[in-house]
């Protein structure tokens, strides 16, 4: 810490900062352990009966933690503020799933009464080949969602450490592996439920904050709705070159954000993650209300993420704009850098401290283009003319940009990290789960020993960490992105296979498992060839997206909303097949129609081993 | 979505399940006109009008659309509730 304290970037101010973020963090990271261990005590030998004792309410706050991950927390403001009104795919897509999880999957899903979704689709589908599909796509669909959550804390490190995006990664990996083993192997619903608390705080405080100095009302929804930002940043937007933030379509088309919303919607009732949470409530009537306390508690971070998105805009449009520019500057530990100055009523320049630290972790850069020493924000290429800033540092930078408290800054850095935490370790359970339980296990060693399963188990989450340390260093995008990457995939794989598997009593494993492979293949390999100068490293992407050059896609369909067509291509798929191929079997059907009557869910029997705990409470 | 069921050992609530149906149906067309929309291909005609200071369209698709599912949830579980009793399905 010594050679920090002897940079002259950081005066008392950062040292402050640093001592807090290291101490929320330290006691944040201890509490977790503490209920995990504590849990795990408790319910060791009847975790199962244990787990189903969880309060609707209770469970509702640990599925909006266990949901809200590095992308909601740390990255989705960032991205509205980019996108302005078009931003709504992410609230709405994100949310609006919920509607569809609450009325078509959850209480139906819960008198089934399995403990993972291949489980689910394998009993469902008579079909060990299903089961086989269904753990496949749960891997790849985690994976993916996991990288994402890496980026993010790679990102929350660098910026707390002073390190490179990529060390702050490593560094992320090592905390999330011990992290899943020691605190995510049991239950940790009640962790859970603290750190909603954790990262709800974090996001709100800077956020009342931010709305009481702009704004009449320290309430954010209420700043937002009655105070007067909207028309001054829209009036910014417009001098600089930009669309008016509060206009529709200016960055994704009408066409492109029906596909993207719909696909996050579909995809968020069909995250095997999520969707495992609700077994763990005491009954059907529990899984409904739980879905409503889950949605409550996701809409407090949902419905200021946008104020806080339109607020930060105009805060950093106003601060940068016309701001002064000086020397190229070093720090002691070599790293270049630009100040930056504003100049304050009495003409003297002071400095913008949040500007010269992020650009130590490479996530903003100056460039004075035309060497007039006066910062440009214009419009070029959609892009500002003279600096670059990276969207997922927005609500990290934002307690800086508004110039709050010290240990405001290290409780927004605290929360960033208690969400992308709880998420990255419920995701490594699914991975390890179904990787270990659903496809070694069943597969090859059925009769393997309790010691034996466990150390398989590990073994997943380490090879899963790796692949998802990977990713999060040479991302195919940013956070959010990736993540709705993953969102597709659910989409086009689990959701219409279990909505049919509940409501179409025809519905067989021939049409299942087709409609779940071409749903899952044409959707990321659509991912895959629009992104390929990103995911495999090409110079161009090999595909150039579908429709682009149309009047109603201009630029062709977005492979974040491909989802959409997968999903519509996999019901499809689906509905021809079984109706040509035999109708599923008697005692199948009465399963079906069982589930759609809430008396008689029991417990899930009373069979269970480590890897099926731990995929029922991730 | 079914076809008309089979005869089965246990008597299938159909009634219960029909009615459940029509709540789905009745809950979703409103969560789709508020998101699709008020929220996609409404927006622009109802930027026209001002709540507080924002146009209306883009305060659906930022605010008033969240409100609207929670809503939608919340009353789905108090009709199911009473569907449940109404059945005789209750656990």
């Amino acid at each position: 810490m010594e050679f920090i304290e002897q940079m002259p970037l950081f005066g008392a101010a950062m040292t402050a900062t640093r001592a807090w973020t290291f101490g929320f963090v330290t006691i944040t990271f201890m509490i977790y352990l503490y209920i995990g261990w504590r849990s795990r005590v408790k319910e060791s030998g009847e975790f199962y009966v244990a787990g189903q004792g969880v309060p609707a309410i209770a469970n509702g706050a640990a599925t909006a933690a266990d949901w809200m991950s590095a992308a909601s927390f740390i990255s989705m403001a960032g991205l509205i503020s980019g996108l302005g009104s078009d931003g709504s795919v992410f609230l709405l897509g994100w949310t609006g799933g919920y509607v569809l999880l609450a009325m078509l999957l959850a209480p139906y899903l819960r008198k089934f009464g399995q403990y993972t979704v291949p489980d689910f689709v394998a009993k469902r589908y008579y079909s060990e080949t299903a089961r086989i599909v269904a753990a496949v796509c749960a891997v790849f669909i985690s994976i993916t969602y996991v990288a994402g959550q890496m980026r993010g804390v790679g990102i929350v490190f660098a910026r707390f450490l002073e390190v490179e995006t990529w060390q702050g990664v490593v560094l992320g990996m090592v905390i999330v592996g011990v992290f899943a083993v020691l605190g995510g192997m049991k239950g940790i619903t009640w962790t859970q439920v603290v750190q909603f608390f954790v990262l709800i705080a974090a996001f709100l405080i800077p956020t009342f904050a931010l709305s009481g100095m702009l704004t009449d009302s320290s309430v954010p929804q209420i700043g937002f709705t009655t105070g007067d930002i909207a028309e001054k940043v829209n009036l910014i937007q417009e001098d600089l070159g930009f669309a008016s933030y509060t206009q529709p379509f200016t960055n994704y088309d009408m066409a492109n954000v029906f596909f993207i919303m719909f696909a996050l919607m579909a995809g968020t009732a069909g995250l095997p993650h999520v969707i495992v949470r609700f077994y763990t409530v005491a009954n059907v009537r529990a899984a409904r209300y739980s879905a409503f306390w889950a949605l409550l508690f996701i809409c407090l971070l949902y419905t200021s993420a946008p104020v806080l998105a339109m607020f930060a805009r105009y805060s950093i449009l106003n601060t940068l704009e016309g701001a002064h520019i000086g020397e190229v500057a070093k720090s002691d530990d070599d790293v270049a850098y630009i100040p930056v100055y504003r100049v304050n009523d009495e003409g003297k320049e002071v400095p913008i401290q949040w500007v010269d630290t992020w650009q130590k972790t490479g996530l903003i850069t100056i460039d004075d283009k035309n060497k007039d020493g006066i910062l440009s924000l214009k419009n070029v290429d959609g892009n500002f003319d003279e600096v670059k800033i990276d969207k997922d540092i927005l609500v990290l930078a934002t307690p800086e940009i508004a110039q709050l408290s010290p240990w405001v800054i290290a409780i927004v850095a605290t929360g960033g990290l208690a969400a992308a935490l709880s998420t990255a370790a419920g995701l490594l359970l699914v991975i390890s789960s179904s990787m270990a339980h659903d496809l070694y296990v069943h597969f090859f060693e059925p009769n393997a020993s309790e010691p034996r399963r466990l150390f398989i188990a590990r073994i997943m989450i380490i090879g899963a960490i790796l692949v998802a340390g990977y990713f999060g260093i040479s991302p195919p995008g940013f956070i959010g992105e990736v993540v709705a990457f993953a969102f597709g995939l659910a989409a086009a794989s689990f959701f219409p296979i279990i909505f049919l598997g509940i409501f179409d009593k025809r519905m067989n494993r021939e049409g299942a498992t087709s409609g779940m492979i071409v749903g899952i293949l044409f959707t990321a390999v659509y991912i895959i060839l629009c992104r390929s100068d990103r995911v495999l490293g090409f110079d161009e992407p090999l595909m150039t997206p579908w429709f682009q050059g149309s009047s109603w896609m201009p630029n062709g369909l977005r492979p974040e909303g491909v989802g959409a067509i997968g999903l519509a291509l996999n019901f499809i798929v689906a509905i021809v097949i079984s109706r040509v191929t035999a109708p599923p079997p008697e005692e199948v059907q009465d399963l079906v129609e069982s589930v759609r009557v809430p008396r008689g869910s029991h417990a899930p029997e009373a069979h269970f081993d480590e890897t099926d705990a731990e995929a029922d409470n991730p | 979505m079914s076809s008309s069921p089979p005869p089965t050992r246990q008597e299938p609530k159909v009634a219960y399940w029909r009615q459940n149906l029509m709540v789905i149906g009745a809950l979703l067309a409103i969560w789709a006109f508020v998101a699709f929309g008020c929220s996609i291909f409404f927006i622009e005609w109802l930027n026209q009008f001002q709540i507080g200071n924002l146009p209306l369209g883009f305060w659906f698709a930022q605010q008033g659309s969240m409100y609207v599912f929670l809503v939608l949830i919340l009353v789905y579980a108090l009709v199911m509730d009473y569907l449940d009793r109404k059945h005789d399905v209750k656990e």
